[in-house]
């Protein structure tokens, strides 16, 4: 007997909409999932099991009177905490935030409630998304359901984690430099970051703000763009939000991907990448020929200097953007004999080593007499990322390079070695800087049982070419819904 | 030997738009404590800005009263500084490429007219307040503080001067030069006790006649025009003594005491900020196209240096001008309104740079708040020249106009001032008046020209005031040489 806790969004909703299904039972096999899980897991930093059963109540009793919310009516999702929830704790993964509860919804937030889903709870994170493998999180890290002595990735881990192992429908997750694509590789599940300014920052906690962008973490590309219909969208809110139109993601769909030009990254996809990771990724890319596309190896040199230009924008951004963080109005106070001691000790004890590296690189970056070599010298190669993309899809239509170079790692493998774990996220980090849309999606399996991604890369507002290609990738990689072995019993495979 | 100052001022001046510049809260002054606040003028995880238009446009109609460039692309940047009235602990401002540069403003000082460059004009937002509670208000000492965030994020347009200034008298006449710009313009209180304009100075001294400037000091904590012009005095005196003492002046910034009449050294720490300004990510460039900046040039109104030349082509003295371009488009405009509907322009300007200007003072408010408008005005000037009302009684009647009694002739009805200049009313009071002072009359009669002073006196007696005294002295000289 499957648990309807294993089922993708598009079969919940039909179940629930022809009443073969409730919102509370559809819940309660994600509350089951979690006990099952959790213990090993740690996905969870909060599951607000009180409001979101009456929320499931409220989705029957709508039903019942002949009221369907919107698309997502019943559907247990995920929230990473660094994007505030009313009257539920947000931590951000940090200490310094322990006990915070907001008073207002992040926009993303009001957009899934009022598609009628359900907020199961709050997923873990590195604290305030600095990390590839929630590692750093200031409330423990989380496990990858593939191999629990291994990460799920970062910073969305929880997220990646709570999808694939059923604690969760869908989730979001936010994306700085590959935190949405990265954990959805290492967790066997999709993820997808949209286009700069799609969906609305207001109420994501900021990391980053010229890079962060929120997206969905789902079982299936049909999934990630329903969810993406629903966040996407204006916001007034936001000062960086796209105006213009908003179409429907889920349009080209099975429609294959026959005369697509696709470009292989050269420099994602040769040295640097394991060699298993390499061969599901060429395999791939041999379907997408297969299937008719045009498919031709692509050089973008600048993507040497992005993971670098990457840690000096996005440390610079940070360095400001945690300022707030002082004791003064919410959050950890520690005392001082001053103001100054007393923001200076809550900011010592609140923060991690990784945040507090960030802030200090950061810091030195944006200093007088610095300012020029680091962040100045930061934003040219930012440009030039973004002229070798538009170049790039002058001739092709997506780019396409493994999403990970690596799979899940060993938790503790790499915490010594920062340098060691920025490299996880080359292959992610371009589409942040050019603020183009990128996609993993699932193709197959390494030696040791864990999951390897494929990412597919679109131009600014190219979404519903991303979907069409990464909607092939998944029908040919015969992935095919594969799940963690930790939950196979419970999924009844 | 002796020495030359450099004076260089910037302007803060707090915008009056409904609400603040980043968020939908109000940008009203005087509420309690933290009521006007939100998540993004506190500064809470997760909260956005987003810029108010009236603001941008009301920063380009100050730009363009001062003969600046506007820029068609200008850019936010954060400046990074912690302090816990700043909810981000950085605010957001500009800084390499401000929304107008390259201004001027001409300023008169007995009689002498001099030209300040305006180096540029951008645009911030302010911070909120600490009040110091123990330890004679001041941080240091505090037993604790308290904050209150109203004021968090309220549009604040900065206004830097180039060192072009050489007196605190010329100093002055710019501030007030500004703040009467500012008013014509209505985009600002521009109150200076409540600080929605504020003043900072900065200063050097150099051997007369040479061209390297000196250390430069800057001076804050002025709330007035008067304490402006001392704080520069003094700092000017200060610093010629030290180097004629054979000392040298400290680059720092220094703090107006208003009692002691002193400027005194703040912390030195801050004289070593460095503010990490980088381009604010939250925020797009500010976009200002040729014809939207055109736009708001043709909806500027008149300036003080235009209303002064129009008004003293009417025949104001250049006092009462100062006094009437002083307050602003809404004294300018009931100015105006009743000169347009045919009111004697001296007359009028004597009355809204006395008793009206007495008014508000007194009463402390806004001429805008009150009911006095040109066509007001111009029915007592009417009732006035008309013979009416004496001029004292037009005077009452304005005030019982301003305190909202009604009319300017349902006041002077109410208030029973309308003269008798009616001479057969007059008559009959005359004659009682006559028989009531025999002796008086005979001497009248005998062509004393002293005694017409008291019989008009006992005349405005039996009257109740109400006679009119021309008319009465002009009837009784009349009887003595029947």
């Amino acid at each position: 007997m499957s648990s309807p806790a294993d089922l993708t969004l598009a079969e919940a909703s039909a179940g629930l909409r022809g009443g073969k299904l409730s919102a509370r039972e559809l819940l309660e096999a994600t509350f089951d999932r979690a006990s099952l899980t959790e213990a090993e897991l740690h996905a969870y930093l909060t599951i607000d099991h009180e409001n979101a059963r009456a929320a499931a109540a409220a989705a029957d009793e709508a039903q019942a009177n002949g009221l369907w919310v919107g698309p997502l009516h019943g559907i247990p999702v995920a929230i990473k905490d660094n994007m505030v929830t009313a009257a539920l704790q947000t931590t951000a993964g940090s200490q310094i935030l322990a006990g915070y509860v907001p008073p207002y919804d992040a926009t993303a937030v009001t957009a899934l409630k009022s598609a009628g889903a359900i907020i199961v709870g709050k997923t873990n994170l590195d604290e305030f998304a600095m990390g590839s493998s929630t590692e750093n999180s200031g409330y423990g890290p989380s496990a990858n359901p593939w191999d629990t002595t291994r990460v799920p990735g970062g910073s969305s881990g929880g997220s990646a984690a709570a999808v694939a192992a059923g604690s969760a429908m869908i989730a979001l997750g936010s994306d700085t430099g590959g935190s949405i694509r990265q954990p959805a590789s290492l967790c066997g599940v999709v993820g997808m970051k949209p286009t700069y300014g799609l969906v609305s920052r207001y109420g994501l906690i900021a990391f980053a703000s010229s890079l962060d962008q929120i997206g969905p973490i789902s079982r299936t590309v049909e999934d990630a763009a329903a969810t993406l219909e629903v966040i996407a969208g204006h916001d007034p809110l936001d000062a960086t939000s796209y105006r213009g139109e908003y179409p429907r993601y889920r349009s080209l769909l099975g429609e294959g991907v026959s005369g697509l030009r696709v470009g292989v990254v050269a420099e994602l996809s040769g040295a640097g990448i394991h060699p298993e990771v390499l061969s599901a990724f060429r395999s791939a890319v041999d379907s997408l020929a297969e299937g008719g596309a045009i498919v031709s190896e692509v050089s973008l040199p600048s993507m040497e200097y992005a993971l670098s230009a990457y840690y000096l924008i996005a440390p610079a951004e940070c360095s400001a953007n945690l300022a707030r963080f002082d004791g003064v109005r919410y959050g950890l106070r520690v005392d001082g004999a001053t103001v100054e001691e007393m923001t200076a000790r809550t900011r010592a004890a609140g923060f991690g080593p990784e945040v507090t590296r960030r802030i200090l690189l950061g810091t030195y970056a944006l200093s007088a007499g610095y300012y020029d070599a680091f962040y100045g010298q930061a934003q040219k190669v930012r440009t030039l990322v973004i002229q070798d993309f538009t170049r790039a899809y002058e001739g092709v239509d997506v780019l396409v390079s493994p999403t990970s170079p690596i799979t899940a790692f060993e938790l503790g493998s790499r915490t010594e070695d920062p340098l060691s774990m920025y490299l996880v996220d080359v292959c992610t980090i371009p589409s942040n800087l050019a603020g183009t849309p990128g996609i993993s999606v699932p193709v197959g399996i390494d030696g040791a049982g864990l999951p390897i991604g494929f990412q597919i890369m679109a131009p600014a507002l190219g979404e519903e070419v991303l979907f069409r290609v990464a909607a092939e990738v998944e029908r040919a990689s015969a992935w095919n819904n594969r799940r963690p072995p930790m939950v196979e019993a419970d999924h009844g495979v | 030997m002796e020495y030359e100052a450099v004076i260089g001022i910037e302007t803060h001046v707090e915008l009056a738009t409904a609400s603040k510049m980043f968020c939908g809260c109000p940008a009203q002054f005087g509420a309690d404590p933290n009521t006007n606040v939100c998540p993004v003028c506190l500064g809470l995880p997760g909260a956005l800005p987003v810029p108010n238009e009236q603001a941008i446009e009301w920063i380009v109609a100050i730009g363009l009263a001062l003969d600046c460039e506007i820029a068609h692309r200008s850019q936010f940047h954060r400046k990074n500084y912690f302090y816990a009235d700043q909810p981000k602990n950085y605010q957001i401002s500009q800084f390499d490429v401000p929304v107008c540069s390259g201004g001027r403003l001409d300023i008169e000082v007995a009689g002498v007219v001099s030209r300040v460059r305006i180096n540029r004009v951008h645009m911030e937002e302010d911070t909120g307040k600490m009040i110091h509670v123990g330890g004679g208000g001041r941080i240091k000492d505090a037993d604790h503080s308290l904050l209150d965030f109203n004021r968090s994020g309220v549009p604040l347009v900065e206004i830097v001067t180039e060192p072009d200034l050489s007196s605190p008298q010329q100093a002055r006449a710019f501030a007030q030069e500004l703040q009467t710009i500012v008013l014509a313009l209505g985009v600002s209180d521009a109150k200076l006790e409540e600080g929605s304009m504020r003043f900072d100075g900065n200063v050097s001294i150099r051997p007369k006649g040479t061209q390297e400037m000196g250390t430069k000091v800057e001076v804050k904590n002025m709330n007035s025009f008067r304490s402006l012009e001392r704080a520069l005095a003094y700092e000017i005196e200060r610093q010629t003594a030290a180097l004629e003492a054979g000392e040298q002046v400290l680059q720092e910034t220094r703090h107006w005491d208003e009692g002691a009449g002193v400027t005194g050294g703040m912390r030195s720490k801050e004289e070593s900020s460095d503010y990490r300004y980088f381009p604010e990510p939250d925020l797009v460039p500010i976009e200002i196209n040729d014809t939207r900046r055109e736009a708001i040039r043709n909806a500027l109104p008149e300036l003080p240096a235009a209303r002064r030349l129009r008004w003293a082509a009417l025949g104001i003295d250049p006092a009462s001008i100062a006094v009437l371009v002083a307050g602003g488009s809404d004294l300018a405009g009931v100015f105006d309104g009743a000169v347009a509907a045919g009111a004697d322009p001296k007359t009028v300007a004597n009355w809204l740079t006395g008793e009206v200007t007495a008014f508000l003072r007194r009463e402390l408010v806004d001429l805008g708040a009150t009911p006095l408008t040109g066509g007001y005005l111009f029915e007592l000037e009417r009732l006035y020249a008309a013979g009416d009302l004496s001029s004292t009684a037009a005077k009452q009647v304005l005030v019982g106009v301003l305190a909202g009694e009604g009319s300017p002739a349902e006041v002077a009805e109410e208030r029973d001032l309308i003269q008798i200049s009616d001479t057969g009313a007059l008559a009959t009071e005359i004659d009682r008046v006559l028989a009531e002072h025999p002796a008086a009359y005979q001497r009248l009669k005998e062509g004393d020209p002293k005694v017409v002073g008291f019989l008009v006196g006992q005349v405005m007696k039996v009257t109740a005031g109400k006679a009119d005294p021309k008319v009465v002295s002009t009837m009784l000289r009349q009887k003595a040489e029947d």
